[in-house]
């Protein structure tokens, strides 16, 4: 039997048809011809931007990373990072959403700066922004030239290294804006800490 | 070169390159619209679907062929995540919790894209690809298929047809969303963002700790959340995390990209009721806030108000290094403009006034420019209103484009703009109201009330943006916002369709000496300030009490 369908009734059928039309080639032909096309045109960037050292994968250029031991005390030969609301874990990106007037961000942005000094044996004055505030993304890769600057000294110290060849790694690692004004300055910690840990090798 | 010089230039380029397009964008999507050969494999399409692709709705089977659409796919979305731990390429994720995947199939069948959910911890990939992603395109032509129906309103005279949602839906997909997602997706292949099939990769970091790093068919889908002013995120972080938003120029890219289609739908109105000169007064008004708005929330984030922010010695809690504070601010700004809700930096660490400000944008209506389609039709019914205050001034009848609008008319559209805030400011006190919605704060004071303000609006505005800090994956709030991103979408589409099929039927009034212009400077000014009395008066006391409370 096949009693006519009513006006709304063929709405519906028309809309589950376009729906599943839809899904098809919205949903599973168009991602897959991006795929296809990715993974032609640019396969690293596609797989993302994974970095090696010693042949084996230890992150990707993209993703910042924790340096700190098993404490979470930050590791002094690497250049530290942003801090982070979620510690780095790539499985839970995301901010601290503490608000401007937020009595524990400002307790936390007094605690960091004070750390942030003492390990780099700077003023607390001189510990930049970025050092003291958390990421929105949690996995920032990034950190400003003037955080990069009072790690130097630091790193060089401990590695034995002369702190102008360190100050040069940095140079290496820091990009200015796109295009010269989109953007922000900024130092891949990642790479940065994956070529020192090259030049200790060397 | 000083941070506010750069970021003025970045805006300069925005500006220039969305000058450049809106033109042949805007031509081509008037074309789209108006011819009637079918593309063959659209045809395929109409076949498939079974519709009679010459034959036009009048406005209630319009209504009817949206809504039903709506409810095939809030229906659908929920069922895959329900059942995604039985699917393939759903990386062993588990079935979806049915309130928040309620609250996300609304989320995205309504172009909102609000997320309560974490996406790497919750979404497999084929949620992602055929569930989200696909509503992103057709959520946004949906959008468009209205704002053309109600374009026809004005452009047409003595006739009860708007035109057939089914062919302007397919058309917006096949001529518009689906080719500049193609490209988009493309070039933000080649900026960096991740486009592959994989689970994701655990890697033994330099520190000997163990990280995981996520894959997924994420520029694709990024690609189509900006250009349909969908917004909703692969990751939890949005166009924050770096695999969404590798680098400063791909995020300037994404800006471009969510405001390319609201901003050249004015030129495809202006051809369409043949005479472009009401399509450069719409964009003018557009243009205006917008600038306006991106100024103040620049300015605001520089200058870094607030006790936490003062301590940091810059507004970067809550914002990548890559981008900065200029570019983060640009992006808030056009993300709130339009219905898109993406972020690349984390609203509720804002300012309080820059903050406040992404707030405000919102309550415009996003109307300036606004989503794809519904900034257009928002905007026509703020046209109307003016007119009508206009009218009252001098005592004529008044008259948008030659068609009166007499008492019915503006009952709809007084309806229309109703709509909207009286779903925030009910949603809000609500929530304030009651224990289930005050557990959910993360701040204190009004930076609480600011972060359910927040909540409310972006849902009942179909933005999706959040004071995250609003624990809002609770069955409370999963509820609560899923029926104002419902309601908020669909009152004001059932309110513009039918104020669209009244003007249709109208006929054309003459233009005489005694017309008021609608395409000079006065008028712009006049819709401006009438869009900005509007939402103050609605909403400055709520307003009061949070962000002004907080920042002055």
């Amino acid at each position: 039997m096949s009693a006519p369908l009513s006006r709304t009734g063929r709405q519906y059928v028309a809309a589950a048809r376009a729906l599943l039309l839809a899904t098809l080639v919205l949903g599973l032909v168009y991602p897959l011809a991006v795929t296809g096309l990715a993974q032609v045109l640019a396969p690293g960037q596609a797989d993302g931007s994974l970095v090696k050292a010693n042949g084996a994968v230890v992150g990707s250029s993209l993703i910042g990373q924790a340096y700190s031991d098993a404490d979470e005390d930050p590791l002094p030969q690497y250049f530290q990072p942003r801090p982070s609301a979620s510690e780095y874990d790539g499985t839970a990106s995301g901010g601290s959403n503490l608000g401007p007037n937020s009595p524990e961000l400002a307790a936390l942005v007094e605690e960091r700066r004070t750390a942030v000094a003492a390990l780099n044996r700077v003023d607390p004055a001189d510990v930049p922004p970025d050092a003291v505030t958390a990421s929105a993304s949690g996995l920032d890769p990034h950190i400003s030239p003037a955080y990069a600057a009072i790690q130097v000294d630091r790193v060089a110290a401990i590695r034995g290294l002369p702190a102008a060849e360190v100050a040069s790694l940095v140079a290496q690692y820091t990009s200015g804006r796109d295009l010269g004004f989109i953007g922000a300055p900024h130092v891949n910690v990642v790479q940065l800490n994956l070529a020192l840990d090259g030049l200790g090798e060397a | 070169m000083s941070a506010a010089a750069a970021g003025w230039l970045q805006v300069a380029l925005l500006v220039a390159a969305l000058v450049a397009v809106h033109r042949p964008l805007g031509d081509w999507m008037a074309r789209v619209f108006t011819t009637d050969r079918h593309w063959r494999v659209e045809q395929l399409v109409y076949r498939a679907v079974s519709v009679d692709a010459d034959s036009e709705q009048r406005w209630p089977v319009h209504l009817r062929s949206v809504l039903a659409f709506s409810v095939i796919g809030v229906l659908f979305l929920y069922l895959l995540q329900r059942v995604q731990l039985w699917l393939p390429l759903s990386n062993d994720m588990t079935a979806v919790e049915p309130g928040s995947a309620w609250n996300t199939a609304v989320s995205f069948v309504t172009n909102t894209n609000w997320q309560g959910y974490s996406g790497e911890s919750t979404m497999g990939h084929l949620v992602q690809m055929a569930g989200l992603a696909v509503q992103n395109f057709v959520s946004a032509a949906t959008g468009i298929a209205v704002a053309i129906a109600v374009v026809r309103g004005f452009a047409r005279t003595r006739t009860d047809r708007l035109g057939n949602f089914w062919v302007d839906l397919t058309r917006a997909v096949t001529r518009i969303l689906l080719p500049l997602s193609m490209i988009g997706a493309v070039v933000l292949v080649l900026g960096g963002v991740v486009q592959n099939l994989s689970s994701g990769t655990e890697v033994s970091t330099l520190a000997g700790a163990t990280q995981f790093l996520p894959g997924g068919p994420v520029a694709s889908q990024e690609a189509i959340k900006e250009i349909g002013t969908n917004g909703g995120g692969f990751y939890n972080a949005n166009s924050a995390h770096p695999f969404e938003g590798p680098t400063a120029w791909v995020s300037l890219f994404q800006v471009f990209l969510l405001l390319l289609i609201p901003f050249a739908l004015p030129r495809t109105f202006g051809r369409m009721v043949g005479d472009q000169r009401q399509g450069y007064a719409i964009l003018g008004v557009m243009a205006t806030l917008a600038t306006a708005s991106i100024t103040l929330v620049s300015w605001f984030e520089a200058r870094a108000g607030g006790t936490a922010t003062q301590l940091a010695g810059a507004a970067m809690e809550g914002k990548e290094v890559r981008y900065g504070e200029p570019l983060s601010a640009l992006f808030g700004a056009a993300t709130t403009l339009t219905s898109t809700g993406a972020v690349n930096s984390l609203h509720d660490s804002y300012t309080p006034l820059g903050g406040g400000v992404v707030l405000l944008n919102m309550m415009l209506g996003e109307v300036a420019p606004g989503g794809v389609g519904s900034g257009l039709y928002g905007m026509l019914v703020l046209a109307v209103v003016a007119v009508f205050v206009a009218g009252l001034m001098v005592g004529r009848t008044p008259e948008y484009l030659g068609k009166r609008l007499g008492r019915r008319e503006m009952t709809l559209a007084s309806l229309y703009l109703l709509a909207t805030p009286a779903l925030v400011l009910i949603g809000t006190a609500v929530a304030i109201a009651v224990p289930a919605g005050q557990a959910s704060l993360l701040n204190e004071g009004p930076h609480g009330l600011s972060e359910v303000l927040y909540a409310f609006t972006s849902a009942a505005n179909n933005n999706g943006s959040a004071f995250a800090g609003l624990s809002a994956n609770t069955p409370f709030f999963n509820v609560a916002l899923g029926l104002a991103v419902a309601f908020g979408r669909f009152l004001p589409i059932v309110l513009v369709l039918a104020l669209a099929g009244r003007l249709a039927a109208q006929g054309r009034t003459a233009v005489t000496a005694g017309t008021f212009p609608t395409h000079r400077p006065l008028f712009v000014g006049l819709l401006t300030a009438v869009t900005l009395v509007v939402v103050g008066l609605t909403f400055f006391p709520a307003l009061a009490l949070g962000p002004l409370a907080e920042g002055l």
